[in-house]
């Protein structure tokens, strides 16, 4: 069974295969541990570095299909996978962490990318939504957006508003069941990706 | 007040479905605890030391007669018969079931009402002015803008996941009640030169454990521009915000951190993009909303009433009142008057469900069928006849919401603490219960004149110990509880934050300390002088020299 949702051009939700793989470091050979006073809760800054080098020079890369690589792989490995973005067969994972700007450096025009994926790695990470907004809003990217890691259906719907039109649902969960939570509201307050607040919809009395 | 059309309604309904099956889940463990808080808390609900606490939203304050009663009902049935008005003006139920939520959500949105965005990372209940639309030194009443932000603040598919709580507060008067400077983001409305509504944006001010009061990012912002203003600003702050350790994820972290200048710079870049664009606010929903928000149909009076002329004169009990809990009004032949939720000896802010119907059945004939909640805890009739006054007073009285102490030592701020607070480190009901019963003289108070006493449980400062006169926290030392005491603190516009006075007290000390701060106070003042000038003027060395040789020689 896919995890995947996928917004159709109509704005009807259905779950679909997943026709990318997502091609993943491998994990590094010591998790560092910050010390720090207080709670710590352990996100990953803005600007902080996702993968080391040695973690990106043993990323496996498959020969053939379509591959979602982290930006650091591919900033790093271009020349191997030039190919494979010219083919329509390269989309590229962004982590909470990172800027879309970096990513906008890196393609001058953000829509020869078929798909960018963003990673978030606790659902409790809300820099996605920004990150989404971004993309859409301020850099124009007008292909797949999607959320991937540890997605939620009750982070769907902003997911949803915050311009991503595809869902991998963390895969204890039930896609099924999370379609429904895509149209939790009908008419939000505010505007979002491709909406206008609500004073600017519609007639209010 | 503002009016629920068919879309706000629908929200709010929504909201209850969504919730309720999200309660199931949980009840079904197809959601974990972890999963669950965030949604939880968004609708108010938190796990206490005894039971959940739900927090109900109040916007700015402003709730009708019909509302208070359904609270009122809602507490009866659902909770123990009282709830606890909290510095942000909501309301809070300290011994609902978990299981009751959804339905108690339900019963709020028959009557407008809901628990939306209380708690969580998320942009908070919006908050201002008790006295907004009747205060007379009001320049532009800020309850229009205020709604304006509610709706777009509630469900922002942007801003549901903060680095951490995000607290706004709107003030539009010439002396802020509001303190936008201990707010994320503090809106000061003001008129400028060409005699327009404008907003001077202060940033970055927040209590709890690193109490810094907030610096002015803008001081002109044309009022159209306030969503995208802040949109801007909570989009900065959601990206760059500190997220791996939770006591320095708030705003006022990073600004000082990337230092007002440059994060004014980022804020401006991004806001280039957001400028102009559908987030502006026309003209015609302003009015729209601000419609709502009209003055009420006031008769034309005197500005004097014989029989009130005379009822002051003659009655004591109630010129203290009166001189304590009535307020000035900008129509002629009205007043403000606040209900004291902080009778001698109980804890301030709760208020009984029966207490919730007097309450309901006055503003019904003495003020319009509104009301308001204070950040200070108490209640506001805005719109009282002077001729009422006297039968509004005794009815008042009869119920217990009478104590003319408004403004004085025991009208005390205080969070709920460790009775009922799992973050607390300390009880502070019991502290304020022993200062109110140290200070039952109302002579005495008088004498003190205007002083704030705020208590705080924990170092997350709900108490607003930092901006209190006299301020209290409670802190944990090896097991026990401790209280440590600041001077100096205020709110409004020339607000500052407290100084700790030295090592901390034991409870039984607490009464003592005040009472000895306040011998300094008297024996120190000039005429005219308040509490907190006496303080400004000497600083807090001849207090700490008083409170601690008495501590010493004891």
């Amino acid at each position: 069974m896919s995890q995947l949702i996928q917004l159709g051009s109509n704005g009807q939700a259905s779950i679909v295969a997943d026709t990318w793989t997502r091609v993943v470091p491998p994990a590094p050979a010591e998790e560092s541990v910050r010390k720090q006073a207080g709670k710590v809760v352990l996100f990953k800054l803005t600007g902080e570095q996702t993968y080391s080098p040695e973690q990106i020079a043993n990323t496996q890369i498959p020969a053939t299909g379509k591959i979602l690589v982290p930006l650091a792989v591919w900033q790093a490995r271009k020349a191997e996978l030039q190919a494979r973005l010219a083919a329509g067969e390269l989309g590229i994972v962004l982590a909470t962490n990172e800027t879309a700007e970096t990513l906008q450096a890196e393609f001058a025009d953000l829509n020869t990318l078929p798909i960018i994926a963003i990673y978030v790695e606790r659902f409790a990470d809300g820099r996605i939504f920004t990150l989404g907004n971004w993309l859409r809003t301020r850099y124009g990217f007008k292909n797949e957006l999607r959320a991937i890691g540890d997605v939620l259906r009750d982070q769907l719907f902003f997911h949803k508003r915050a311009g991503f039109t595809s869902f991998l649902i963390r895969a204890d969960r039930s896609a099924e069941d999370a379609l429904a939570s895509l149209n939790d509201f009908s008419q939000p307050y505010q505007g979002a990706v491709g909406d206008v607040p609500v004073w600017r919809r519609i007639q209010r009395a | 007040m503002y009016k629920y059309d068919p879309i706000d309604q629908q929200i709010v309904n929504e909201r209850v479905a969504q919730y309720r099956d999200q309660t199931r889940r949980y009840l079904a463990g197809e959601l974990t605890d972890e999963e669950f808080r965030p949604l939880r808390l968004q609708n108010g609900l938190y796990i206490q030391r005894h039971a959940p606490m739900l927090r109900i939203a109040v916007p700015y304050g402003l709730m009708s007669s019909k509302q208070l009663r359904k609270l009122a009902d809602i507490a009866k049935r659902y909770d123990r018969g009282y709830g606890h008005f909290s510095t942000r003006q909501n309301l809070q139920l300290n011994w609902p079931k978990l299981e009751d939520t959804p339905e108690i959500l339900a019963e709020l949105a028959t009557v407008e009402m809901h628990a939306i965005q209380t708690s969580g990372n998320c942009i908070r209940n919006i908050t201002t002015d008790q006295f907004a639309g009747i205060a007379p030194d009001e320049i532009i009443d800020p309850r229009a803008i205020a709604e304006i932000m509610r709706q777009w603040s509630t469900f922002h598919p942007e801003f549901a996941l903060l680095p951490r709580k995000f607290k706004i507060a709107v003030s539009g008067t010439q002396q802020d009640r509001a303190i936008v400077q201990a707010h994320d983001i503090g809106l000061e409305f003001y008129k400028d030169a060409q005699g327009q509504m404008a907003i001077k944006v202060w940033v970055g001010g927040g209590l709890g454990r690193t109490p810094i009061l907030g610096t002015v990012i803008r001081e002109h912002l044309e009022w159209q521009h306030v969503l995208s203003y802040c949109e801007a600003v909570i989009r900065v702050y959601n990206i760059h915000g500190r997220r791996d350790n939770i006591y320095k994820a708030r705003i006022k972290i990073l600004v000082k951190a990337l230092g007002i200048d440059d994060f004014r710079r980022q804020v401006d870049e991004e806001w280039a993009h957001l400028k102009d664009g559908p987030l502006t606010i026309t003209q015609a929903e302003l009015d729209r909303v601000a419609h709502y928000f009209e003055p009420m149909p006031y008769k034309t009076l005197p500005a004097h009433d014989a029989s009130f002329d005379a009822a002051v004169a003659c009655n004591p009990a109630f010129a203290a009142w009166v001189k304590r809990c009535v307020h000035a009004h900008r129509v002629p032949g009205y007043r403000a008057v606040t209900l004291s939720l902080k009778p001698h000896g109980k804890a301030p802010g709760d208020i009984t469900s029966e207490q919730m119907h007097m309450v309901a059945d006055l503003a019904d004939a003495y003020s319009f069928g509104e009301l308001r909640s204070s950040h200070e805890q108490n209640l506001i009739l805005a719109d009282v006849q002077l001729s009422d006054l006297f039968a509004v007073w005794e009815k008042a009285r009869a119920a217990g919401l009478a104590t003319p102490n408004i403004g004085l030592l025991t009208d005390i701020i205080c969070c709920p603490g460790g009775d009922f607070c799992s973050l607390a480190n300390a009880k502070s009901i019991p502290i304020a219960e022993a200062i109110q019963m140290q200070f039952d003289n109302l002579d005495y108070l008088y004498e003190i004149g205007d002083l704030e006493l705020n208590i705080s449980g924990c170092m997350n400062a709900c108490g607003h110990h930092h901006v209190g006169h006299i301020g209290i926290l409670g802190v944990d030392k090896d097991g026990s509880e401790w209280y440590q005491v600041t001077i100096g603190g205020k709110q409004g516009n020339d607000a500052s934050i407290g100084t700790v006075i030295g090592p901390s007290f034991s409870a039984e000390e607490m009464p003592g300390v005040v009472k000895r701060l306040i011998e300094v106070y008297v024996r120190e003042r000039s005429d005219e002088e308040r509490f907190i000038d006496t303080v400004r003027r000497l600083g807090v060395a001849p207090f700490k020299a008083h409170v601690y040789a008495e501590k010493e020689s004891a």
